[in-house]
């Protein structure tokens, strides 16, 4: 019940905080794949709390395909540089106000959600056939 | 298999299919013929791209007069196929498959006659093998058309690995990759690497064609649809081989090798496929072999060096082209008609089918060399041929004579017999063919007559260039209908009595050869499943080796690698060192250090698996602090994650696991010995880490990547910069493999038998 409680907040914090680490990993310790691994174990935490099928309808997309999905927007990063002409995974930068956006922040999201994604999958099913 | 289709109207895909394949195959026709005069005055047009410039590859293409007459044949009797083959298979519901397949294989057909530059030839030669799979393969649901499918497959497909090796072999003697300037350079016979190069592309060539001993995957390819063995096995991917020594004639031919290896493989193949072909009750079958047997003098009379006899090989493949794909058409209406293709259930079928018996008649005639049809005057050439190249012709004579007359009686039997002889007990009362699928037959055995009545045309435009293409000189042929009375005439009357001798008795010879062959102790065919079950038998005894399934052993043979390979290489080559400098531990880092090196000794005394993982966990918290400490945050949290996760995970399976057993425990001994390999390990590693240091470190990259990271990179966290913009190719990898694992994982978990019911989507 205790561990029920406190879970909610807690992965709420832990969700914030991996997306807070993926955004700020260019310039300081972070980045895509401890975010992501941040974000996979939140989750972890609510399935020891509320079991496989709660955390499931709480994710309500499919982890592998959230993996799939990540692996597209990388490559998507990918092909803009390969499009603007440079090589495939050219870093294209460019500045809105104070916010250096750029591919390698999508290609990092990318990243981020392979890592959850596929965490996730594996976990979710160890829970489901081996738990 | 057809026919239940027959009522039913063509899909739109397979129109669609049918019209693109028919374009592509008519405007390459139109652009060939086109190309005829210029060709035939010795010209060779060719173009080239660049494609690997580094090993001096190109996307080659050059045609002369022997590509020329290939190309022509292919896409020709490619239009007519296809033609056929819609009408064949309409209502099929996988037509438009059959089409496509028919024209990618076309094509591929096409690039390898065309090819210029060795490497570009050998990946259309491939091509060619992978589209006959799947067009062998085509009834995808019948294990038979399965089987023949892998099996041309494996055995052209190692000819062609062959075949590689060989055309490199020949790339690296005269240091080029172009085809035409081998042509120009001559032969390389003299050459230390000739017999190699010989061997091999001969290896190629002889699988391809289905020589002996080879010859056993094309009878059995005849599972595929009959429009795909009317063009690959008779007309074209067959003819490969063919194609590839005549292109092959001026760079290897000409030495005592070259024209004994083909000579015998030819004849010995001609005389063993004509044998089999009457063997044979099914016309699909019989014509087979007889494909085998044509090859076999193709073959044989691209040993010689004597103008003539590359004659009568190129005549011969143009007259063989016409009337066996003509035949192959005609036996797919009579089993489209009928619903058989049993030689003894079939019987006057030209009452209902005048038309396919005229075509069927008229194919057959050229094929058994009757005047004045074309495949008289190819019967002539090899005759000729056969007296002029070897000094005492008697044995070749006889066995070309032999072999052409058993030719006359499988002829007879495909051609005549079903049509002329007995009443029809068929399956289905017969009736004549649609006109499209009529088509085809009737123009290519016309072509054999109006060729056979006006040879000069085919001598001039089309032999005479290939024939000096292959010779590299320019060479007259002037093929004429009547040579006078001379010993070739006098062998055509033998071939024609004999043949009638044979036809007269096939029924007995089919049945006296029955018996004879059941006996023989090994065919192709059973040595290629001998093979092929051998190498499943050694793949599942390395298997059992390798992966008994024990991960004790596992384990026990990975960390063995260490020391014996890292460990031994330091020892063996002088590699211990101690590095010049080493930092002390700074005493608030000594906890940690003790910390670690109690959890490593921890999962040694327990016997709780729970116990031992946590101890693993507090080391690999414990180096996460060590990152820390040395300067290495984003390293400390990674790692301070993954142990998070690997203990969480770990934790749900051992969990679930019994209490260690008395089986699973290695006993005395066996801890002496993990406890001996465990130390060797560790130590290993230990002297690996202390001479890395000692030795100067590069600094190159890594202030390369710390002066570049905001600059070029915008960022102040250098590993980030490097893991998303100067590494990212490795890290989209990484990912891959990640997400792949991560399937992996699910399936393994998901897909066994009594998973949970509820997937989860994917």
């Amino acid at each position: 019940m205790i561990l029920s409680t406190v879970a909610r907040f807690v992965v709420a914090l832990m969700l914030l905080f991996s997306v807070f680490l993926l955004l700020r990993g260019h310039d300081a310790p972070g980045g895509g794949f401890l975010g992501g691994l941040v974000a996979a174990i939140g989750f972890i935490l609510y399935v020891l709390a509320e079991g496989t099928r709660a955390a499931r309808a709480a994710l309500r997309v499919d982890p592998l395909g959230v993996a799939y999905v990540g692996l597209g927007v990388a490559l998507l990063a990918g092909f803009m540089g390969l499009a603007s002409g440079a090589p495939f995974l050219t870093a294209l930068w460019t500045k809105l106000g104070d916010v250096k956006l750029g591919t390698p922040v999508l290609f990092d999201v990318g990243v981020y959600l392979v890592v959850v994604g596929g965490v996730l999958a594996l976990v979710f099913a160890l829970e489901e056939e081996v738990g | 298999m057809a026919a239940e289709h027959a009522a039913a109207a063509p899909s739109p895909a397979a129109r669609a299919m049918t019209s693109i394949g028919i374009a592509i195959a008519l405007g390459f026709a139109g652009w060939l013929a086109s190309l005829v005069p210029a060709v035939a005055g010795g010209a060779a047009p060719g173009a080239a791209w660049p494609w690997l410039p580094a090993i001096g590859a190109a996307l080659a293409f050059r045609i002369d007069g022997l590509s020329l007459l290939f190309a022509l044949l292919i896409s020709v009797i490619g239009a007519i196929v296809l033609l056929y083959a819609h009408r064949y298979l309409r209502g099929h519901p996988h037509a438009a498959r059959l089409q496509l397949f028919l024209t990618l294989f076309m094509l591929s057909m096409l690039g390898l006659v065309l090819a210029d530059d060795a490497l570009l030839l050998f990946v259309f030669w491939e091509l060619t093998t992978v589209t006959s799979y799947l067009l062998i393969g085509f009834d995808s649901e019948s294990a038979k058309a399965r089987r023949a499918a892998l099996q041309a497959m494996l055995v052209t497909g190692s000819g062609g690995l062959a075949l590689l090796v060989g055309l490199l072999v020949v790339a690296s003697v005269t240091g080029t990759l172009r085809i035409s300037e081998w042509l120009a350079a001559g032969s390389i016979a003299g050459h230390a690497a000739y017999t190699a190069a010989f061997a091999l592309v001969a290896l190629g060539a002889f699988t391809k064609s289905a020589q002996f001993p080879f010859h056993f995957w094309l009878p059995a390819a005849m599972a595929a649809p009959t429009p795909v063995s009317a063009y690959l096995h008779s007309a074209t991917m067959v003819k490969a081989g063919v194609y590839l020594l005549m292109r092959m004639h001026p760079v290897l031919g000409g030495g005592e090798p070259w024209f004994w290896t083909l000579t015998v493989v030819g004849s010995a193949t001609a005389l063993w496929a004509s044998v089999l072909a009457l063997r044979q009750t099914d016309l699909k079958l019989a014509l087979a072999y007889t494909t085998v047997t044509a090859l076999g003098f193709l073959v044989l009379f691209l040993g010689g060096e004597v103008d003539l006899a590359i004659t009568a090989s190129v005549t011969f493949l143009i007259v063989h082209a016409f009337y066996k794909s003509a035949l192959f058409l005609v036996v797919g209406i009579v089993d489209h008609a009928t619903g058989t293709r049993e030689a003894q259930r079939l019987g006057g079928l030209a009452r209902a089918m005048p038309t396919t018996a005229a075509a069927a008649a008229l194919a057959a005639l050229s094929m058994a060399g009757f005047p004045p049809l074309l495949g008289f005057i190819g019967k002539e050439l090899k005759y000729e041929a056969a007296l002029a190249i070897v000094s005492r012709p008697l044995a070749l004579a006889t066995l070309l004579v032999i072999a052409n007359a058993l030719t006359f009686a499988v002829a007879a039997v495909v051609a005549f017999r079903p049509f002329w002889r007995g009443e029809p007990e068929t399956p289905r009362a017969p009736h004549e063919a649609p006109r499209r699928m009529l088509v085809g037959p009737l123009l290519l055995a016309a072509a054999g007559f109006a060729f056979g009545v006006y040879p000069e045309l085919v001598g001039h435009y089309l032999v005479e260039p290939a024939v000096a293409a292959i010779r590299v000189t320019p060479v007259a042929v002037d093929l004429k209908l009547w040579h006078g009375i001379n010993v070739p005439l006098a062998m055509s009357v033998a071939t024609a009595l004999l043949g009638l001798a044979f036809y007269a008795g096939h029924e007995w010879l089919r049945t006296l050869l029955g018996r004879g062959l059941a006996v023989l102790p090994i065919t192709g065919d059973r040595v290629f499943d001998a093979a092929l079950d051998a190498l499943k038998r050694v793949a599942a005894f390395q298997t059992r080796i390798l992966q008994g399934g024990s991960l004790r052993r596992y384990l026990f043979t990975t960390w063995l690698v260490v020391p014996l390979a890292i460990g031994s290489v330091l020892l063996l080559r002088g590699g211990l060192a101690w590095p010049a400098t080493v930092s002390p531990i700074p005493a608030y880092a000594w906890p940690i250090v003790l910390l670690v090196a109690a959890g490593s000794f921890a999962p040694i005394v327990t016997t709780s698996r729970l116990a031992s993982i946590a101890a693993l966990g507090i080391v690999g918290a414990g180096v996460s602090l060590l990152y820390l400490i040395f300067g290495a945050p984003d390293l400390a949290m990674t790692q301070l994650l993954v142990e998070t996760l690997t203990v969480v995970i770990v934790a749900v399976v051992l969990l679930r696991l019994p209490r260690f057993s008395g089986r699973d425990h290695p006993g005395q001994a066996g801890r002496v010995r993990d406890a001996v390999l465990a130390i060797a390990a560790g130590a290993t590693v230990s002297a690996l880490l202390l001479a890395v240091l000692a030795s100067p470190l590069d600094p190159t990259l890594a202030d390369w990547f710390a002066a570049n990271a905001l600059p070029a990179g915008f960022g102040r966290n250098v590993v980030n910069v490097v893991i998303v913009d100067f590494r990212a190719l490795d890290t989209l990898g990484e990912i891959t493999v990640v997400a792949v694992a991560a399937s992996a994982a699910w399936a393994l978990l998901k897909l066994r038998p009594g998973a949970s019911a509820r997937g989860d989507g994917a």
